[in-house]
């Protein structure tokens, strides 16, 4: 279904990139990525995910501007304490006279910091234990693939807990331990993707001319397994945004008074019957961020892997 | 029909199939369980916290503080101490639980039919609705209501459980009054039977106590409604993943040919067979309502594993906060076992 | 297949859950009182253990203590188990008379041996409270000797010094000079533990209430113990615990419970509209601080330490976020103890204390972290005072935790702040005297840890003046060093104590003649009703 659309004579730009004969391998590249992008386009719920995920980019950027108030800094307790969503105070204020749409504009720096960061240690890892434990194969891949299934084994949040317990909480342990949770499945693709890549012939071909297992690791498998990795990373990454927040609402995620969203409607959830927007606000922003992150990982997974999008 | 199947193959095979997959599935226990069990041994060495506090109490005076210090045999050497654990562990013996004084073991045995109750009926109100959803979606591919189900499932991947469920409880208990708040039974009723299979919903009926059962029932509807809307999610769009493929088999357009009317076709003949993968489907759920369960019974008030839990993770009770892990990270590992064994006994074409 | 009837259950279930979308309205039986409180800090019921709030007061409700006071009167010391009492001429000797006639509720008769029973019991399981009996100079070596029966209704006990004996007395009116019945702790005596291990879990009193059942951080029940001769107005009352206070509130509201106890300021104002509804409230000898550790170079200068204590906007904080819960109070001696001073001369002054700041040389402010329980009350406050503290440039980092953690960290003197509240164990004011103005000594591996040797701060002269007041028998001139003691301390001590606890109870209007005490042992339901 993927290549389909009927295709009216192309010019210009486009007939460049749809060329039946790319020149270089950079015409071929850009022209796939672009068939990618039509695929990609004519899902409207992923282009919406994509433009949620690209405003909270605008947000966490221009924080300072769009944020009206302090998003750390209390006002007067005994005037601005939790007052109602008005002209002022869009989303109202919290316990500590705080005005809620600024620190839920602030948050959006703290939830795009946690999803970045996992996916920079646990990529890697996962990348890496995978690629090995492929291609060294024998003792090591046992070795590695029963690691990662204990891993596998605990449920995620429920090992986050239990790691936050153990470093303390914060939003660095915090992160340390959603990683800590989420490199195995990693490690399972990559494995997968190695192991078919492992028999090839170009590998072969490498290997005869005497590359080293790292060298071939490093400089021939990793780049092949990298692109079915991003779209899980993707897909992952409004589990990550849910994980942290339910961290955060469990007072183990980010310390006071940092605006992060779960500990926000964690503080709400005191106020929850008289004065619901505390809580409401914050959790509308976790919702449609990762709601936005899943219909972008959607779109991505049907554009790079028509298998499985059924 | 499974044990048709399996009965139908070679007696011979089949045992020697089975055992197999037996020995290699405890192999694969065992392993794993000892790395869960490293893993939080690893863990309750690395917290910041001084044990003897949690025993004594911040105002004990010094010598109490230093009995118990001594006590505890803190002073052991690392590996030791890992092996103590490790015998213990797998006796059932998690240390005694700083909070309520009582052997985790104990606890967990307490609290486990409620966190059972909860998560059994997620499941099944996640799969009977979410098995026929899944179904329309898949027949009526692209339609209308393939949509609904497609943003009902993207909706269950994307709200915080938490909020969902304090917004829930605002609603429904607070503001409309339509079903009982947090906890699973009003006080009057909590002595008007006795705890038999620890699930009230059981005991109550079979002891025919009619008023605590509804008030019971009222009590769990929006729990398990909260948690069966996260298993529908999943259920529902792997449905209709596994019917849209059955759907398109050669079999299904040989019984249209043969006349078979279009509602036996789809629910006699293709859901049986997509029935298969299902079933694994519905195990994984029932285990990630079991990690569900940690925010929801926080949320409810629910007197759960999940709950004893968090509840030991505020008060750093440590001990029962690896012990509770452990027992989910096995429940886990299990039901992830069971539900692949299951595929491969009943599909016939993994054999 | 034995999962099938099961699960053809739970089926029918669902379709019926469907149909019963009306939740009936609960209302508590009219002769049990049902109160929804944060009971899990309890982690034992025997008397020779209990130190948390929650057991305290069931021990209060259940248990006798030699001694008692009117909880409206601190002052007034009456006997409860002992009729009357003697102190010799050298003021070591204490003989007390022990009431006849009285009864446990299992129907034992209450003699001077379960007296003695009870007391030696304490000091020999020493377990946390025990010094609080075991300070008079009783060890597990001598106290045989010391504390004796000299008559089946009779009991002496000897001290190794001449003690204030209002100090002596208010000892006795704690928890752990409740008396046990000793011979049905010694029915279910194992290994010599005097019936620890079972007591830990049941109950052997002689109480208006007798315990009949808990279950940790689920319920306590408590029943009429018909052998007691005060006759209680309820028959059950039941401490269910909800954790979360806005279910509290929702279970008052519906009628589900009778009495919440924890509510914030806001569930407060909401029910307090509530026709249905009244809110009572008494002061707790309970004060909240910041601990200011002396290590730390900045807070160990004099101008700072007093610069913070011009940074708390007190009564902002005691107006909203703790409306209800907390009245300003800044000397370390709660209202209502002997001696205790309420002239609260702090306030927010931000001009002097960047002025104080200045002159310690840090005219630009400093960092600094506070260790934090991650309650919401004291996350609260925390961040409040953060807030105000920023306003003269101190910039303060607030380190989450759990009570554990934190206490973990404040013991091992690794903070800089640390925010907290300390309650009084007994209601004589060396109680509080004792951890806030004297520090024996201040070296890292001292045996004792009190709260001046928890910040590192050497109260020099002090500790010998606290040391000299718990002997000084004219109560008139102990009342005047302890005034003292506590105008050094709010000087130049290193604690900002900004607030006493009151304790609030919301109750349904039918509910009448619940006692709030100034301890937690003294919040009394034996004379609650309901109408």
């Amino acid at each position: 279904m993927t290549g389909a659309a009927p295709l009216v004579q192309p010019t210009g730009l486009r007939a460049w990139l749809l060329s039946p004969e790319p020149a270089s391998r950079w015409q071929a590249r850009l022209g796939r990525l672009y068939l990618g992008w039509r695929t990609f386009t004519k899902n409207p719920l992923a282009v919406f995910g994509l433009g949620i995920v690209l405003l909270l980019l605008l947000v966490a950027l221009f924080a300072g501007f769009l944020a009206p108030y302090s998003p750390v800094a209390g006002g007067d307790l005994r005037t601005l304490r939790l007052l109602p969503p008005s002209a002022e105070h869009w989303f109202g204020t919290d316990d500590q006279a705080r005005d809620i749409y600024s620190r839920v504009i602030y948050g959006s720096r703290i939830t795009l910091w946690v999803v970045l960061l996992v996916s920079v240690i646990a990529t890697p890892i996962g990348l890496l234990v995978g690629t090995v434990a492929g291609y060294v194969g024998g003792w090591v891949d046992t070795v590695l693939m029963r690691l990662t299934d204990i891993f596998l084994a605990f449920p995620r949040l429920v090992l986050a807990l239990a790691f936050v317990a153990a470093l303390g909480p914060g939003i660095e342990n915090a992160i340390i331990a959603i990683a800590i949770t989420s490199w195995p499945p990693y490690a399972r693709i990559a494995r997968a993707e190695t192991l078919m890549i492992r028999n090839s012939d170009f590998i072969a071909a490498v290997k005869l001319q005497g590359a080293s297992t790292p060298r071939i690791i490093m400089g021939h498998v990793v780049p092949l397994c990298i692109s079915s990795l991003i779209v899980r990373v993707t897909l992952d990454m409004a589990g990550i945004i849910l994980t942290a927040a339910g961290l955060g609402f469990l007072g183990l995620g980010a310390q006071p008074p940092m605006p992060e969203w779960g500990a926000m409607v964690a503080t709400g959830r005191n106020y929850l019957i008289d004065q619901w927007w505390v809580a409401a606000m914050p959790g509308l922003a976790i919702f449609v961020v990762s709601l936005g992150f899943n219909l972008l990982g959607d779109g991505l997974r049907d554009v790079l892997d028509p298998k499985a999008a059924k | 029909m499974a044990v048709a199947t399996l009965t139908q193959s070679g007696g011979h095979h089949a045992l020697r199939f089975f055992l197999l997959r037996t020995t290699q599935f405890i192999a694969v226990l065992a392993t794993t369980l000892l790395g869960l069990v490293a893993v939080t041994f690893f863990i309750g060495r690395i917290v910041p916290i001084d044990p003897v506090i949690a025993i004594v109490g911040d105002r004990a005076p010094a010598h109490v503080y230093a009995r118990v210090r001594q006590e505890l045999g803190l002073d052991l050497p690392m590996i030791q101490q890992f092996w103590i654990y490790l015998k213990k562990a797998i006796s059932g013996d998690f240390g005694n639980s700083v909070l309520t004084t009582n052997p985790v073991m104990t606890d967990i045995i307490n609290v486990f039919p409620a966190t059972l109750e909860l998560a059994t009926l997620g499941t099944i109100i996640g799969a009977l609705i979410g098995i026929p959803l899944g179904v329309l979606a898949a027949v009526k591919r692209g339609s209308l209501i393939d949509q609904f189900v497609r943003v009902l499932g993207l909706i269950g991947y994307s709200v915080p459980i938490f909020w969902l469920g304090l917004m829930a409880l605002l609603l429904f208990y607070a503001k409309l009054g339509w079903v009982e708040g947090p906890g699973r039974l009003d006080v009057t009723y909590s002595y008007m039977y006795t705890p038999v299979t620890g699930i009230v919903l059981i005991d109550t009926l079979m002891q025919g106590q009619m008023d605590a059962f509804w008030n019971a029932v009222s009590h769990v509807m929006l729990p398990a409604c909260l948690l069966g809307y996260f298993s529908l999610a999943y259920i529902s769009r792997m449905t209709r993943s596994f019917m849209l493929n059955e759907l398109a088999q050669e079999y299904v357009i040989a019984a249209r040919v043969k006349g078979l009317s279009e509602f036996r076709v789809i629910w006699r003949h293709a859901l049986r067979n997509a029935s298969v993968p299902l079933i694994t489907v519905i195990a994984l759920s029932y285990a990630n309502l079991l990690e569900g369960s940690v925010l929801t019974e926080t949320i409810f008030a629910w007197p759960g594993l999940g709950q004893y839990i968090t509840n030991s993770l505020q008060n750093a009770d440590m001990n029962a906060v690896l012990g509770g892990t452990l027992v989910i990270g096995a429940a886990f590992v299990i039901l992830n076992l069971v539900s692949d064994l299951l595929y491969r006994l009943l599909d016939p074409r993994t054999r | 297949m034995k999962q099938l009837p099961k699960f053809i259950m739970s089926a029918a279930m669902v379709t019926a859950m469907a149909t019963s979308f009306s939740a009936v309205q609960a209302a508590t039986p009219p002769d049990t009182l049902v109160q929804a409180w944060q009971i899990d800090d309890i982690t034992s019921l025997d008397p020779a253990e209990i130190f948390e709030f929650s057991n305290s007061e069931i021990a209060g409700n259940t248990y006798e203590r030699l001694i008692n006071y009117d909880p409206k009167d601190v002052s007034k010391i009456y006997g409860e188990v002992a009729e009357s009492w003697t102190v010799s001429p050298d003021g070591k000797t204490f003989t007390f008379k022990i009431r006849q006639g009285k009864k446990f509720a299992s129907g034992n008769p209450l003699t001077a041996e379960d007296v003695v029973f009870s007391f030696q019991r304490a000091v020999l399981l020493d377990k946390s409270p025990a010094f609080i009996i075991g300070q008079f100079g009783l060890t597990k070596d001598n106290v045989k000797d010391k504390i004796k029966q000299t008559g089946p209704f009779e009991v002496t006990m000897e001290l190794d010094k001449p003690y204030a004996p209002t100090f002596v007395l208010y000892c006795m009116t704690s928890t752990v000079a409740s008396v046990v019945d000793k011979k049905l702790a010694l029915q279910n005596e194992k290994d010599g533990d005097f019936g620890y291990n079972w007591l830990k879990t049941h109950y052997a009193g002689s109480g208006p209430f007798a315990i009949r059942d808990w279950k940790a951080n689920e319920v306590v029940v408590l029943e009429r113990n018909p052998n007691s001769e005060k006759k209680t107005g309820l028959a059950r009352v039941i401490y269910r615990h909800i954790k979360e206070t806005a279910t509290q509130r929702l279970l008052l509201e519906k009628g589900d419970v009778d009495i919440a106890r924890n509510l914030n300021p806001e569930e407060l104002a909401a029910v307090a509209k509530n026709p249905e509804i009244k809110v009572e409230n008494g002061p707790k000898g309970t004060v909240y601080y910041l601990g200011l550790n002396q290590k730390n170079p900045n807070l160990s200068k004099p101008e700072v330490r007093e610069a913070l204590k011009w940074l708390v906007d007190y009564s902002a904080i005691a107006d909203t976020i703790m409306k209800n819960k907390g009245e300003v109070h800044q000397a370390f001696l709660p209202k209502g103890f002997l001696g205790a001073i309420n002239d609260n001369p702090y306030k927010l002054d931000v001009a002097k204390a960047k002025e104080l700041l200045a002159k310690a040389g840090l005219k630009d402010g400093f960092s600094v972290t506070m260790d934090t329980r991650s309650t919401p009350e004291i996350t609260g406050i925390a961040q409040a005072i953060q807030t105000t503290f920023a306003q003269a440039g101190v910039k303060v980092e607030i380190i989450p935790g759990d009570s554990k953690q934190t206490l973990t960290k404040y013991r091992a003197r690794q903070h800089d702040i640390y925010i907290g509240n300390w309650g009084a164990d007994y209601q004589d004011p060396n109680t509080n005297a004792d951890t806030f103005a004297a520090n024996d000594d201040n070296s890292d591996n001292a045996k004792a840890k009190p709260l001046a040797w928890r910040n590192a701060w050497d109260p020099g002269p002090l500790t010998a003046k606290t040391r000299a007041a718990v002997l000084e028998r004219d109560a008139g001139k102990r009342a005047e060093m302890y005034r003292e003691l506590q105008k050094d301390v709010l000087k130049d001590g290193p604690y900002v104590t900004f607030l006493q606890q009151i304790e609030v109870i919301a109750s349904r209007k039918n509910v009448e003649g619940v006692v709030i005490g100034p301890s937690f042992d003294m919040n009394s339901v034996v004379q609650a009703k309901k109408n």
